[in-house]
């Protein structure tokens, strides 16, 4: 079981989807929201998934195809 | 991997634990660097009660000439177990170049001399890795295009433990040459700096290894602190008046703050009445722009500067390094390109001093402050530089003058 903590950025017209939802159901990864500020325009959501590296690499990696922004929680880690 | 699991009573006196910055909550002193709250960065909390009943200038002078000898401070449990010769680099009187500035007392905190891979970054790895060791890690890895990697690669060698140094697919050879040497494993990430970023956060939390800049993150910061003791303690135990400080991932610059305020704190020096200024690449100012467009959060930007080791487009403590540039009334300044050169030449001309592009950074940064009227004359000033000029020889290789040729005869001469 790894643990990955990622910043969900949504631009305005994501914001209703629910995309945490969605990859909650197509990957085994737990999804635990621990802060938000979501707004009528822009959001963001800081996530912990929980699961096999490889199953949240392919959510992280699902993630990215539907249009929000995904970082690691850690800022740049390159110095 | 067996790991150290109770920590050590000498330990428990000097440290009480980590701390989360934001929310207050308290760890034990082992591998973690963010709150499982909040997501706050974690912090090494000191027991300074016991700290100030034995520390001393006496104590800190009788003790060996490396930053070890400001080990009360620093987040250790033992003696050194590595990097025992970091730190303690020469503070030097910068007549010359005061005089081109129209300052009066000028000092260069000269790090380009830092033992063993000539960058600051030794200070911080030599403390990383002795905490490594103490946790009982026998892995080490960081991600890093350069000083950083450097120097834990040197590290890990003296210390004989496995190294893994994550870089960018696209890194010249060149680069890469100054950390393999002392044969770490180099894996290059075929992708962009995101894509670096991002597995090296999913590596930390999977292996159990040491990754510097992450997992021991809280020690490693801890490092530059001492930055700010030498720096005291060579100029007889006094702050300046004005630091200047490049700033990357900002991390250096708030630990210097905190480094004065703490020797104050314990009674060493009588006050701090300081103003700390940062230093940024034009081409990478995500700190700099925050602070002179008077917002108190960081715009994270794609980086395009030759100053590559201070080019940090989301820095993890820019936050901090604002906050504490704030508190002190300090400024930030900028430096383009051709001004990061200039800078770099003219430290070497009148001090003969070769910094990297961050020490040109530094450098040029300080003459506009002082032009501007940001630093006065009559200021005790202290510029950290902070990397070694043989490491970023392409930034230079086209502005410095040819060499004179001559057939060997005097009359040619
Ligand atoms: C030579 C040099 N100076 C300054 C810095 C800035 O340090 P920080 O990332 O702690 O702000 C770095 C590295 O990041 C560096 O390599
Ligand atoms: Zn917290």
């Amino acid at each position: 079981m790894a643990s990955f903590k990622i910043r969900i950025s949504f631009p305005e017209e994501k914001i209703k989807e629910p995309i945490i939802y969605k990859i909650g159901h197509e990957f085994k990864v737990v999804t635990n929201i621990r802060r938000a500020d979501v707004r009528e325009k822009t959001g963001w959501v800081e996530l912990e998934l929980n699961g096999d590296p490889a199953e949240i690499e392919k959510a992280v990696e699902s993630l990215k195809t539907k249009g929000v922004k995904v970082e690691p929680i850690e800022r740049n880690i390159i110095e | 991997m067996s790991r150290k699991s109770a920590v050590s009573d000498i330990l428990k006196q000097k440290i009480k634990g980590l701390k989360c910055r934001e929310c207050g909550k308290l760890y034990p002193p082992v591998a973690l660097h963010v709150c499982e709250f909040c997501f706050g960065p974690l912090e090494v909390d000191y027991n300074y009660d016991e700290i100030r009943r034995h520390i001393s200038r006496e104590r800190i002078e009788n003790g060996p000439k490396s930053l070890w000898r400001y080990a009360d401070l620093l987040p250790v449990e033992g003696p050194p177990t590595v990097g025992l010769y970091a730190g303690f680099t020469p503070l030097i009187e910068a007549k010359n170049l005061g005089a081109e500035l129209g300052l009066k007392k000028l000092y260069i905190k000269n790090d380009t001399v830092n033992h063993p891979t000539l960058s600051f970054k030794d200070r911080v790895v030599a403390i990383a890795i002795t905490r490594a060791m103490e946790l009982g890690f026998t892995a080490v890895a960081c991600a890093s295009t350069g000083n950083l990697a450097n120097s834990v690669a040197a590290h890990a060698a003296e210390a004989r433990l496995r190294c893994y140094v994550f870089i960018p697919g696209d890194l010249e050879a060149g680069k890469i040459l100054g950390s393999l040497i002392y044969a770490p494993t180099i894996v290059a990430v075929e992708g962009n700096y995101d894509d670096v970023n991002r597995l090296c956060s999913e590596v930390a939390g999977e292996y159990d290894w040491a990754f510097v800049n992450i997992n021991i993150r809280p020690y490693y910061a801890e490092g530059s602190k001492t930055l700010a003791f030498e720096t005291a303690e060579q100029l007889g135990w006094k702050a300046p008046d004005h630091v200047v400080v490049p700033v990357a991932s900002g991390s250096l610059l708030t630990k210097i703050w905190k480094g004065f305020n703490e020797l104050k704190m314990l009674g060493l020096i009588d006050r701090v009445d300081m103003r700390v200024s940062g230093a940024q690449a034009e081409g990478c100012a995500p700190v700099a722009s925050a602070f002179k467009e008077g917002r108190d959060f960081i715009r994270p930007v794609k980086p395009k500067t030759i100053a590559k080791s201070i080019a940090i487009g989301n820095p993890a403590d820019g936050y901090y390094a604002l906050k504490a540039v704030h508190e002190s009334k300090g400024a930030f300044e900028t430096a383009t390109d051709e001004e990061t050169v200039e800078g770099i030449k003219l430290l070497a001309r009148t001090e003969g001093i070769f910094a990297e592009t961050a020490g040109g950074v530094t450098i040029a940064v300080l003459k506009k402050l002082a032009q501007k009227g940001i630093i006065s004359k009559e200021e005790t000033v202290v510029a950290y530089v902070t990397g070694n000029g043989l490491k970023t020889q392409e930034a230079v290789i086209n502005a410095v003058d040819e060499v004179v040729r001559i057939d060997p005869s005097l009359d040619s001469f």
